[in-house]
Parts: C-alpha cells; sequence; structure tokens
C-alpha cells in the first residue's frame, strides 16, 4: 500500500515537471535580464542569487531593484513588495480549494512557490490538485528562475537582442495557452477572462491605481459579477419551473 | 554580501510569503459559503485575463503590433488544438520572424 501512494505520487509529481515546462522556459529571459539587471544596480552575484531564493517573485524583484537605483530606504522597498505580492493572497484562497487535503506543513512549504505562472497550471488543471503535482510544477519554476538569476549576473549579458525580445512573449503565450482550451469549452470563462482583461486595462491604463491592486481588483471584480449574474439567472430559471 | 541588502531580501520573502501561504492556514477549504466559493472558481479565468491584458500588447514598447501579432499567433496555436510548450514555442517563432523581417 505505502508502495501504491508513494508511486501515485511520484507520477504526479511527473506530471506537475512537465507541466511546469513552459514556466521553465518562460522565465528563463525574465531571471536572466534580472540577473543582469542586477549586477548593473549593484547586487553582489550571492544577493541576487539570495534574493531570487527567498523571494521567488519577478515583478517585486524588479522593482526592487529600480528603488535601490532611486536610492529608495529599506522600508518602501518592503512595503511596496508588500502590495505589488498582495494578489497572491487571492490565487491561494482560489487554489486551497481545489488542492487535494494534506498536512499542513506540505501546504505551508508549496505555498511558498505560488507565482501568477505556479497558479495559473495548476489552477486550470482538471480535477483537483495533487500535492506532487504541486510539488512538481514549482521546483521547474523555482530552479529555473534561481539558476538563471544567477548565471544572468555570471555572465552579466543578454541574449541576442531579436531572441531576447521574442522570447518575451513565452509567459503570456503560456497565460493564452492555459486559458483558451477553458474557453472553448464554456462561455462563462470567457466571459470572465474578457472582464478581467478590460478592467485590468482600464486601471493600468487610466494610472488608476499600482499593479498589485489593479489586478486584484480586476479579478474580484470580474469574478463576482459574473457569478452574481449566474446566481440571478438561476434564481429566475427556478421560479419559471414552478 | 552587505548586510542592509540582506534585511531587505529578508524582508521582501517575509512580506511576499505571507499572503501566498494564509489561505491554507487560515481556510480549510469547502468551508465558506456557496457564493464565495462560486467567485473563487472563477478566479484563475478572471485572473488569467487580467494578466494576458493589456501587458502582452506593451511587451515592445514601441511596436504595438510585436504584441498584438504575438497574442494572435498565441491565441490561433491555442484555439487549434495545440499544447501549452507549442503555444510558447510557436509563438516565440513567429515573432523572430518578424523582427528578422523587420
Amino acid at each position: 500500500m505505502a508502495d501504491l501512494a508513494f508511486s501515485k505520487e511520484s507520477s504526479e509529481f511527473k506530471k506537475g515537471i512537465q507541466a511546469g515546462i513552459s514556466i521553465g522556459i518562460g522565465y528563463f529571459p525574465i531571471a536572466l535580464t534580472f540577473g543582469l539587471l542586477a549586477k548593473t544596480s549593484g547586487l553582489s552575484l550571492y544577493e541576487t542569487v539570495l534574493m531570487s531564493l527567498i523571494v521567488f517573485a519577478g515583478a517585486s524583484q524588479y522593482i526592487s531593484l529600480s528603488l535601490i537605483a532611486y536610492g529608495t530606504g529599506i522600508f518602501e522597498i518592503i512595503l511596496t513588495t508588500f502590495i505589488v505580492n498582495i494578489r497572491h493572497f487571492l490565487m491561494s484562497t482560489s487554489l486551497n480549494e481545489k488542492v487535494e487535503e494534506d498536512h499542513l506543513l506540505n501546504k505551508l512549504i508549496y505555498s511558498f512557490g505560488i507565482t501568477d505562472e505556479t497558479f495559473s497550471v495548476v489552477a486550470t488543471k482538471e480535477g483537483p490538485a495533487a500535492t506532487g503535482f504541486l510539488f512538481g510544477v514549482i521546483s521547474v519554476s523555482y530552479s529555473s528562475w534561481v539558476v538563471f538569476s544567477g548565471l544572468g549576473h555570471l555572465i552579466g549579458a543578454n541574449l541576442p537582442q531579436t531572441l531576447q525580445e521574442s522570447m518575451g512573449v513565452a509567459l503570456y503565450a503560456m497565460f493564452i495557452g492555459l486559458l483558451v482550451p477553458s474557453m472553448k469549452k464554456s462561455i462563462k470563462v470567457v466571459f470572465l477572462a474578457v472582464l478581467g482583461a478590460i478592467f485590468n486595462s482600464i486601471f493600468t491604463i487610466g494610472n488608476l491605481m499600482a499593479q498589485g491592486w489593479a489586478i486584484v481588483s480586476a479579478t474580484l471584480l470580474s469574478a463576482i459579477i459574473i457569478e452574481s449574474v449566474e446566481v440571478i439567472k438561476r434564481n429566475r430559471s427556478v421560479r419559471h419551473e414552478n | 554580501m552587505k548586510t542592509e541588502i540582506v534585511w531587505m531580501i529578508l524582508g521582501m520573502g517575509l512580506v511576499t510569503y505571507i499572503p501566498r501561504m494564509m489561505p491554507f492556514v487560515l481556510f480549510k477549504g469547502k468551508e465558506l459559503p456557496p457564493f464565495i466559493q462560486g467567485v473563487l472558481k472563477n478566479v484563475p479565468y478572471a485572473t488569467l485575463g487580467a494578466l494576458i491584458f493589456p501587458a502582452i500588447i506593451f511587451i515592445q514598447k514601441d511596436d504595438i503590433w510585436y504584441g498584438v501579432l504575438g497574442a494572435a499567433a498565441a491565441f490561433i496555436a491555442a484555439f487549434l488544438g495545440a499544447n501549452v510548450i507549442l503555444v510558447v514555442l510557436g509563438s516565440i517563432a513567429v515573432l523572430s520572424i518578424y523582427s528578422y523581417l523587420m
């Protein structure tokens, strides 16, 4: 029995690694550039790798570099990081409904690895998500992020410019690749994504709020509006049947 | 390593980890009211929409068509049923060809 459970976990882990490969590819150019920029901002190799190891959140790591360059104080940098990353609270709350029951300790470990990208891969997977699957997705993503941050600092150079630019599309293409199959199956998903996109565009292009809040607000607005519409429709059809 | 930078990194790590971890401690899952559970099930798709737009349009700041082309390539590949890795590699390839030709 123990053997059986073990082999189930290890095959879930393998599936997670496979599902995480596109994140690994997508992180490659961003992590490389982060390493390079960290070097030009005056961080040492160890500091650069330490930041990727401990923070593991792309956008806020980039922002911290520009704040360091501005000479911003530590407290403000940490506060900005908090605001930029608060959206993960929403993502974890949503994932918490999808993951299989497990020891809190496992959840405390894998929750460290929840990024926009790992969240998207796990959340769009069909059926409940096994702990092994989460660990698989996260280990590919985390290794790619940490190793290539260090490499970017070490070699101190970018990829050839055209490749660097075209690889910039990778993570967005991955989001699209994850979203479209569900859009084809359900019109509700289409409405959710389109509304989320519209709200976020209004908030960011209109400069109405910081990036972290824009994504949280756009997501919540879209998710609540669509859910309310569905509840109203459901109640109405129940009334019609009566 | 400069101590100041190390403290900054530790602080950044802490404030990033807390929002990631708290929901797993606060909620057991499946105990929230049905409406909230419905909203939470909607979150991934709404988030994906918001993560893609408008950022993808601006991956090349001085050429909006670059992002539009990348988005279109990814949408078409995904719509035709390509798996995620193919969608990623395909749109990188399309944009590489585009910048080679420009």
